[in-house]
């Protein structure tokens, strides 16, 4: 009993180390200017990361974090929020923070596709920009609150996808994959020579509006200037919170079972008597419809959309950050989407070279480390009782 | 009468580079069961080897067109065939055992260092280059349809490279080695065939064809861009895909379909519907696409291959 007691305390107090360290990192360096710093930064990470495997501390804080999953959850938002008021006037770096957060968003809802039910989606950055495109008309065209937009921007997105709900249920593999490239690069050149939704020069996005409160102004609290981006970090915040919390709970749950035997084995889901097409379909429109709330947010915050901002390049950033994490494990988006979306911006000597280091290093991540950074692991669903 | 033969003529030209391109995916698909999305960047690297070369006889005082062109044909497919091959060897074959989503994502990025390499180091490679034209320019005029001689060249070229490679498939030893592979590649390894040398050499050629719709394509605009890759790749990709993966006549047909897409979606779009732009045809084209691949999930011209359950 006191043994188990010893347990529940050691693995709150690895917790909260490890969040510790984590966030004094992330600040560090978030924080650091000179590119030698950046640089002698990110070796320590590898380091920490190599001796950390050596020494079993990284199995210790997973296995921390299995035995008080609540626990981890809100350690990881106190650590964002931490970071949040390091930062709180420092426009680029919340811009940052923000652009994970909405990125991840995204993320999972392919990692809904492709981890749980194995539907290729290509077209990620189409519907993230079908999000932002209908905020940016609704916003402009109509009177309704910007709350309901972002939400009304997701089903949009999700009603879109929906028309490519035939062709992919009927292809599988390769076939399935050229069905949503073809619509991302549909949807690219539509936007292009669409002259009411602006043309290649594109559309203003009118800002968050909340209770009465202008998400694109800076607001004063306590006599401190806050950047406007921190509003915007917070509503990241709680939309990707609850995108992975939603996903987390799908996998653990029945649902989440149906759509990973659909995934592995089509043939033993159906004699099981799984409903192939219902799953598929289910995960297909929750991952559109993730991806366009977190297009809408992203074009609220940026201000200013365009159709060389949903490209296919850009979809292939989501699904290299979907790929990276571990396919089908939301924990693992976030660093993903750290070192696809921040690494490059930090290492400015790079700048000019970013797109060609970010393939390569996707592509020895893929030779190396088939499984992503963080792989997925098999579920414990009675993991409490052997602890 | 002119008008509708100068689109004829143009969907035929399309069509062939697609073709070619699509020959390529399906060659690859057919041998190791994977896709190489790299390939359009492929052939933009082709096209700027071959543009190098023919800068490099120029600067030799060497100014005969003919000589020129086969320099520039010569270092595009050699240059191509080699890294065509070294893919296959430093980042396929690894990979061949791995989910078919991480070879796509792999040969994708792939693709996108060979095109941000081209732009960063290709001397002033951002901006597009013109393509010399070394083709003699002079015009046939049958009725009121103006035949320009660079482009019957080209037409007629790449029915040859295509005839040729299909010959050397159905025909030859090495053709036969490749069918073998692509029908089962243990079986192909117990019977005495190098199955990695079938590989290489596969790629090496696929790879080399693609170089070839890479020269045909900057001769008939006069003109490349580091990133013409991405949309020749995908619509090369559509091709085979609409066509039936691993299956030769599919790629050509889906080929010449996806042109016949476009011309048709460029021309009859604004004649039917007034005030909509021509560029509507790439919209038009991936929208028949994506309806034909719900229709015939696995391309018009089905693989043969029945699932083991």
């Amino acid at each position: 009993m006191s043994d188990i007691k010893l347990k529940t305390n050691s693995a709150k107090l690895v917790l909260a180390l490890a969040t510790i360290l984590v966030t004094a990192y992330m600040w560090l360096f978030l924080h650091a200017e000179s590119q030698l710093a950046i640089g002698a930064l990110i070796v320590l990470a590898l380091v920490l990361v190599i001796v950390g495997k050596k020494l079993g501390t990284t199995q210790r804080i997973e296995q921390a974090a299995a035995s008080r999953p609540g626990l981890a959850r809100i350690w990881m938002v106190l650590g964002l929020l931490a970071l949040v008021a390091a930062f709180y006037d420092s426009h680029f770096v919340l811009m940052m923070i923000c652009a994970v957060l909405l990125y991840s968003t995204a993320c999972m809802g392919l990692t809904l596709q492709f981890g749980f039910v194995g539907v290729a989606n290509f077209a990620g950055a189409a519907f993230f920009g079908i999000g932002s495109y209908t905020t940016a008309v609704l916003a402009t065209h109509t009177g309704l609150p910007q709350l309901a937009n972002i939400a009304i921007s997701g089903v949009v997105a999700a009603i879109i996808g929906s028309v490519l709900i035939l062709p992919v249920l009927r292809t599988r593999g390769h076939y399935a994959a050229l069905v949503t490239i073809a619509f991302g690069i549909l949807f690219k050149t539509f936007i292009e020579v669409n002259d009411v939704l602006g043309g290649p020069q594109g559309l203003q996005v009118p800002g968050m509006q909340l209770f009465g409160h202008a998400f694109n102004e800076g607001f004063t609290l306590f006599g401190i200037e806050f950047s406007f981006y921190v509003s915007y970090v917070l509503l990241s915040l709680v939309i990707c919170a609850g995108a992975f919390v939603l996903v987390k709970a799908l996998e653990r749950s029945w649902v989440g079972l149906s759509m990973d035997v659909v995934r592995t084995d089509e043939t033993a889901a159906a004699t099981f008597g799984l409903h192939i097409a219902r799953w598929k379909v289910i995960a297909f429109t929750m991952g559109n419809l993730f991806a366009g709330i977190a297009g809408s947010v992203y074009g609220m915050m940026v201000g200013f959309i365009a159709p060389n901002n949903f490209t296919f390049s850009d979809s292939l950033l989501l699904v290299s950050i979907a790929i990276l994490g571990g396919l089908g494990n939301p924990v693992g988006l976030i660093p993903a989407a750290i070192i696809v979306l921040m690494l490059p911006e930090k290492l400015q000597f790079i700048q000019e070279y970013r797109v060609l280091l970010y393939a390569a290093l996707v592509i020895a991540i893929l030779l190396f480390r088939p499984e992503g950074l963080l792989p997925r692991k098999t579920r414990l669903f009675f993991s409490r009782k052997d602890a | 009468m002119s008008e509708i033969g100068q689109y004829v003529f143009n969907g035929l030209m399309l069509g062939m580079i697609y073709a070619m391109v699509a020959v390529g995916f399906t060659l690859f698909f057919g041998v190791l069961d994977v896709i190489k999305f790299s390939h359009g960047d492929t052939l933009m690297v082709g096209a700027f080897a071959g543009l190098t070369a023919s800068t490099g006889v120029l600067m030799l005082d060497i100014s005969s067109p003919w000589i020129r062109l086969l320099a520039v044909v010569l270092s595009a497919v050699c240059v191509t065939g080699l890294l065509g091959a070294a893919i296959a060897k430093f980042l396929i074959l690894p990979l061949h055992k791995a989910p078919p989503l991480n070879t796509l994502l792999a040969t994708l990025m792939l693709g996108t260092v060979m095109r941000e390499s081209v732009r960063l180091f290709y001397p002033d490679g951002s901006n597009s280059k013109p393509f010399p034209s070394l083709l003699p320019t002079g015009s046939v005029d049958i009725g009121t349809l103006a035949l320009r001689a660079d482009n019957v060249i080209l037409l007629i070229s790449g029915l040859a490279i295509i005839a040729g490679v299909h010959f050397l498939i159905t025909r030859t030893r090495l053709g036969m080695a490749i069918r073998a592979v692509a029908q089962d590649g243990e079986t192909a390894r117990l019977m005495g065939i190098n199955f990695e040398a079938v590989v290489l050499l596969t790629f090496a050629l696929g790879s080399g064809m693609a170089a070839l719709a890479g020269v045909m394509n900057g001769l008939y605009y006069n003109e490349i861009n580091f990133n013409v890759g991405l949309l020749l790749g995908v619509i090369g990709f559509s091709a085979a895909i609409l066509g039936g993966l691993g299956n030769i006549y599919g790629a050509i047909l889906g080929g010449f379909l996806f042109a016949a897409l476009q011309v048709l979606g460029s021309a009859l779009l604004p004649a039917l519907i007034p005030n909509i732009p021509s560029a509507y045809k790439d919209v038009f084209a991936f929208a028949v696409v994506i309806i034909l691949m719900a229709w015939k999930p696995t391309g018009l011209i089905a693989e043969k291959s029945s699932e083991r359950v």
